[in-house]
C-alpha cells in the first residue's frame, strides 16, 4: 500500500517535470538562439578576420555567349563561356559546372584548361578550385546533327555552377588582431575614459534629481497623480523623439537656447553644445577645458533617466510606515532631522541596488548618445565604438572585439551586483 | 542668525520668486509671441521684495479683494520701476506687455503668499525656519522639475507646426500662425503622410510592436506559471540565469545577429525584428509574471486539480484572469520597448517599405529634410505611446516599476 503511493507520487512528479520542461522549452529554445548563441557567436567573431563586405558570400559568375550562329547555312559555331570568382578575398573550392546541349547539336571539340566531358545532353567540367579573382574560358566547338531544327539555341539553357565556398563566419581561421588593433589605438583608452565618466555622472546624477523629485511629489497636493505621470514623459517617449528634440533646441544656428543666449546677451557666438569637445570656461581667473558635449551627452542621461529612479524611489518612501514621522513630529524633529535619521536609512537599500543596476545599463546604453553626437566630439563610448568600428569602418571583427570588452565589464559588474542584491534582498 | 528671522524669510522669498517668474514668464514670453523682449531682472526682484516685506507687516486674513490689490500692486511696481517700459522692448505692444506684467506679478504674489505661510517677523524656531526653507525649495523645485520635463516636447511640438521660412526668420518666434488655415498648419504632417509613407511606417511599427507582445505573452505566461507553481530540476538555476539575460546588452548581440541574418536573408524583413524584439523582452515579462503568480494562493491551483482541470486548463481558466492587471501591465510594458527600439530597427531595416517609425525619422534626420519635419515625425511617433500612457499609466506605472531596472 505504501509502495504504492510513493509510485503514485512519483509518477505525479514526474509528469510534473514533463510539464514543466515543454513549458518553459519554447522560452529556451528562442533566447538560446537570439541571445545565448549569439553571445557566443560574437566571441568567435571577435577572434576572425572579418569585415562587413565578407558577409556576402564568395560567387562564381558564369556568362554564355555563342559565336556566330547556327543556321540552315552555317554548320558550326562556338560557345564561350566565361567564369569568374566574384570574391576578391576567398577561393571557391570544388568548382563544377553544367550546361544542357540541345538535342540537335554535336560538340566536336572542348578547348579547356580543366576536365570537361559530354554526358548524355549535358557538358560537365570540373574547375577544380579557383583563386579570388581568377577569371578563365571555355570554347566549345559544335556543329549540326540531324536532329537539329531551327529552334535549337545553346543559350536558352542557363550553365548552372556548383561550388563549395569557405564561409568565413563558420571557417576556422583565427586572429588576435582585432585585439591588438584596438587595445592599441591610442583612442581605446579615452574610449574607456569617456565611458566611465558618462556612466558614473549619468547615473548618479539621475539617481539625485529622482531622489529629490521623489521628495517632493511625496508630499500631497492638488494633481499629484497628474504630475506624477506628466514627470515619467521623458523615460517612456521613444529615445528618437526627444534625442532629436534635444539636438534641435541646442542646435548652433537655429536652437532656441543659442538664440536666446544671444538675445539676452549671455553669449556672443553661437556655441554648438552637441558639437564642441570642449570650452574654455574661466573660474577666478582659472582656466580650464570643460567637456561640453560629453556634459550635454550626460545631462540627458539624467534627463531621461531620472523618472525611473524617481518611481523607485517613491515607491519605496511610501512604503515607509507613516506612524514613525508622526512620532518624530510630536517628539519635534524637524522636517530636515526626519529625512536624515528616518527617510534616508529606510531608502539606502534601494538606491545602492538602483545605482548598481542604472550603472550597468547605463554602462550599455548606446542610442541616446548614437543620436545625439554619433559618437563625435569626445563623447565616444564602449557601445558607440562597436558601431563605429563594425559598421562605420566596416571591420567586424574589431567590433566585436569591442563588444566582447564590454562584457566582460558587464561581467564584473553584475558579479557585484548579485553579491549585492543578495545581501539587500530587493 | 539672520536667516532665521521672519523678515529675511519674506524679502527672500519676494527676491526669488520675483527673479524666478520673471526669468521663466519672460522666456515663455518671447516664445509665444514671437516679440523682441529682453529680460530685465532687477524690477520684479525688488518688487517681490517688497511684496513680501508687505504681506508679512500686514498679517491679515487675504481674501479676494486682498489678492486682486496685492496682484496690482506688484504690477505697478514693476511698471514704476521701469519707468512705464517693462520689456525694453524694440517692438512694442503695449497689450501685450501689460497681460504678460499682469501674468507674472499674479504668480509672483501666489508664490509669497503660499510660502509665507505660518511666518511672523520675529525670529522663528529651527522647526518653523526649516519648514519655510523646505517650502520654498519645494515649490522651486517642483515647477523646475514640471518645466524641465517639458520643455523639449513643447518645442517638438510647436517646431513641428512652423514653416521653413519663419523658424530662419525667428528661430524664437514659435506661435501658431492660423491666419492660413488649419491645413496649413498641419502643413508637416500632410507632407510626411503624402511623400515620405509614414502610414506605412505607421502600420510596421504597430504591427511589429503587438506581434511582440503577442509572442511574448505566449512564451511567458506558460514558462512564468511553470517557474512559480511546478517543481522541476534546475527551477532555481533557470530563474536566477533569467535576471543576467535580461542584462546583456543588444549592442553585445548586434554584430553577431546582423552577420547571421544577413545569410540567412532575415536582415531585411519585419520577421527578423520579430523574432528579436521578443527574444529580448520574454526574460522580462518571465520575471514579471513569476512574482505575480507566485503571489496568488496554490490552494485554488489543487482544488482545481481535484476537480479534474489539466495544468494547461488552470493557467487559461484560472491563473490567467486572475492576474490580468499583471498581464495588461507587462504587455504594455513590452509595447513599450518594442514601439521604441531604435537599434535593431536601425541596424535591419534598408527597404522603406518595412521601415518602423524609429527607423523611418532616422531617414528624415538629413539636411535635405527641414526640420519642422523631423519634429513632426517625433511627434508621430510619440503620441501612439503617449495616448496608452495617459489611459493605462496605473497599469504601465506598475509594470515600469516591476521590470524596468532595464532601459
Amino acid at each position: 500500500m505504501k509502495k504504492n503511493v510513493k509510485r503514485k507520487e512519483s509518477i505525479l512528479s514526474i509528469r510534473e517535470k514533463k510539464l514543466a520542461y515543454s513549458l518553459i522549452l519554447p522560452t529556451i529554445i528562442l533566447v538560446l538562439s537570439i541571445v545565448i548563441i549569439p553571445l557566443l557567436a560574437n566571441f568567435w567573431i571577435s577572434f576572425k578576420p572579418i569585415s562587413l563586405g565578407d558577409l556576402r558570400p564568395p560567387k562564381l559568375i558564369i556568362k554564355e555567349s555563342v559565336r556566330s550562329k547556327l543556321s540552315p547555312t552555317n554548320d558550326f559555331a562556338k560557345i564561350h563561356y566565361r567564369y569568374r570568382n566574384s570574391s576578391l578575398k576567398y577561393e571557391l573550392n570544388e568548382v563544377a559546372f553544367s550546361d544542357i546541349i540541345p538535342k540537335g547539336i554535336t560538340v566536336t571539340k572542348i578547348k579547356s584548361k580543366h576536365e570537361c566531358k559530354i554526358e548524355k545532353n549535358e557538358i560537365v567540367c570540373k574547375l577544380g578550385k579557383i583563386k579570388p579573382k581568377v577569371f578563365g574560358k571555355i570554347i566549345l566547338t559544335i556543329t549540326k546533327n540531324e536532329f537539329w531544327n531551327d529552334d535549337d539555341n545553346p543559350e536558352s539553357q542557363k550553365p548552372k555552377a556548383s561550388y563549395k565556398s569557405t564561409n568565413i563566419l563558420t571557417s576556422l581561421e583565427f586572429t588576435f588582431e582585432n585585439f591588438k588593433k584596438i587595445f592599441s589605438a591610442s583612442e581605446f583608452w579615452d574610449v574607456l575614459k569617456v565611458s566611465i565618466y558618462y556612466t558614473f555622472f549619468g547615473t548618479a546624477g539621475a539617481l539625485l534629481i529622482g531622489l529629490f523629485t521623489a521628495q517632493i511629489v511625496n508630499k500631497s497636493f492638488k494633481g499629484r497623480p497628474f504630475i506624477r505621470g506628466l514627470l515619467l514623459f521623458p523615460y517612456v517617449s521613444p529615445v528618437i523623439a526627444v534625442a532629436f528634440s534635444w539636438v534641435i533646441l541646442f542646435d548652433p544656428y537655429s536652437g532656441i537656447v543659442n538664440s536666446l543666449f544671444i538675445q539676452m546677451e549671455i553669449i556672443e557666438k553661437p556655441i554648438n553644445f552637441f558639437g564642441q569637445k570642449y570650452t574654455p570656461i574661466n573660474i577666478f581667473g582659472y582656466e580650464f577645458n570643460f567637456p561640453l558635449a560629453l556634459s550635454m551627452v550626460i545631462i540627458f542621461e539624467i534627463w531621461r533617466y531620472f523618472p525611473l529612479s524617481f518611481l523607485f524611489i517613491l515607491a519605496r518612501i511610501q512604503s515607509i510606515p507613516q506612524d514613525i514621522y508622526e512620532a518624530a513630529e510630536i517628539d519635534g524633529a524637524t522636517p530636515l532631522q526626519q529625512f536624515y535619521y528616518l527617510s534616508i536609512p529606510f531608502l539606502i537599500g534601494i538606491i545602492a541596488v538602483l545605482f548598481l543596476l542604472r550603472f550597468i545599463w547605463t554602462f550599455n546604453k548606446f542610442d541616446d548618445i548614437f543620436l545625439l553626437t554619433g559618437g563625435n566630439a569626445g563623447t565616444r563610448t564602449l557601445t558607440v565604438n562597436v558601431y563605429e568600428q563594425a559598421f562605420a569602418i566596416s571591420n567586424l571583427g574589431a567590433g566585436a572585439a569591442v563588444a566582447v570588452v564590454i562584457f566582460i565589464f558587464l561581467l564584473v559588474f553584475s558579479v557585484i551586483f548579485i553579491k549585492f542584491s543578495k545581501k539587500e534582498a530587493m | 542668525m539672520i536667516w532665521k528671522y521672519g523678515v529675511f524669510c519674506s524679502i527672500l522669498s519676494g527676491s526669488v520668486w520675483g527673479t524666478f517668474w520673471q526669468v521663466i514668464l519672460t522666456i515663455l514670453g518671447i516664445l509665444t509671441t514671437g516679440l523682441q523682449l529682453s529680460l530685465e531682472i532687477a524690477p520684479a526682484l525688488f518688487s517681490g521684495a517688497l511684496i513680501g516685506f508687505i504681506y508679512l507687516i500686514y498679517q491679515k486674513k487675504i481674501q479676494l479683494k486682498q489678492h486682486v490689490i496685492f496682484v496690482f500692486t506688484t504690477t505697478l511696481l514693476i511698471y514704476g520701476l521701469t519707468l512705464g517700459d517693462p520689456y525694453f522692448g524694440k517692438d512694442e505692444n503695449v497689450f501685450v506687455e501689460f497681460i504678460l506684467v499682469l501674468i507674472t506679478s499674479s504668480f509672483i504674489w501666489i508664490s509669497i503668499y503660499l510660502s509665507l505661510k505660518n511666518i511672523s517677523i520675529g525670529k522663528l524656531s529651527r522647526y518653523q525656519s526649516e519648514k519655510f526653507y523646505i517650502r520654498l525649495l519645494w515649490g522651486l523645485g517642483l515647477i523646475i522639475l514640471i518645466l524641465i520635463t517639458l520643455i523639449p516636447f513643447y518645442i517638438m511640438i510647436m517646431t513641428s507646426l512652423k514653416n521653413q521660412q519663419s523658424l530662419i526668420l525667428n528661430p524664437l518666434d514659435l506661435s501658431l500662425d492660423f491666419s492660413n488655415g488649419f491645413n496649413n498648419l498641419f502643413i508637416s504632417y500632410i507632407e510626411l503622410f503624402k511623400n515620405y509613407n509614414f502610414h506605412i511606417f505607421l502600420m510596421n511599427s504597430f504591427l511589429v510592436s503587438i506581434v511582440t507582445v503577442l509572442i511574448t505573452l505566449l512564451f511567458s505566461i506558460p514558462g512564468a506559471y511553470a517557474l512559480a507553481r511546478l517543481k522541476f530540476p534546475g527551477k532555481e538555476w533557470f530563474s536566477g540565469s533569467v535576471i543576467l539575460i535580461y542584462l546583456i546588452p543588444s549592442i553585445v548581440l548586434v554584430i553577431p545577429l546582423y552577420a547571421v541574418f544577413s545569410q540567412l536573408g532575415l536582415r531585411n524583413s519585419l520577421f527578423g525584428l520579430i523574432i528579436v524584439y521578443p527574444a529580448t523582452t520574454i526574460p522580462v515579462a518571465l520575471y514579471m509574471l513569476r512574482g505575480y503568480f507566485s503571489t496568488l494562493s496554490s490552494e485554488i491551483d489543487d482544488a482545481a486539480i481535484m476537480d479534474g482541470l489539466s495544468r494547461l486548463q488552470i493557467i487559461y481558466k484560472i491563473a490567467m484572469p486572475l492576474s490580468k492587471p499583471a498581464i495588461v501591465s507587462v504587455a504594455l510594458y513590452v509595447f513599450m520597448i518594442a514601439w521604441n527600439e531604435f537599434l535593431f530597427a536601425f541596424m535591419f531595416l534598408d527597404d522603406p517599405n518595412l521601415f518602423t517609425l524609429s527607423r523611418g525619422i532616422i531617414s528624415l534626420n538629413s539636411s535635405e529634410v527641414p526640420q519642422q519635419h523631423l519634429m513632426a515625425g517625433a511627434v508621430i511617433a510619440t503620441i501612439p505611446i503617449m495616448m496608452i500612457f495617459i489611459y493605462l499609466e496605473k497599469f504601465l506605472i506598475s509594470g515600469l516599476t516591476t521590470g524596468s531596472v532595464k532601459g
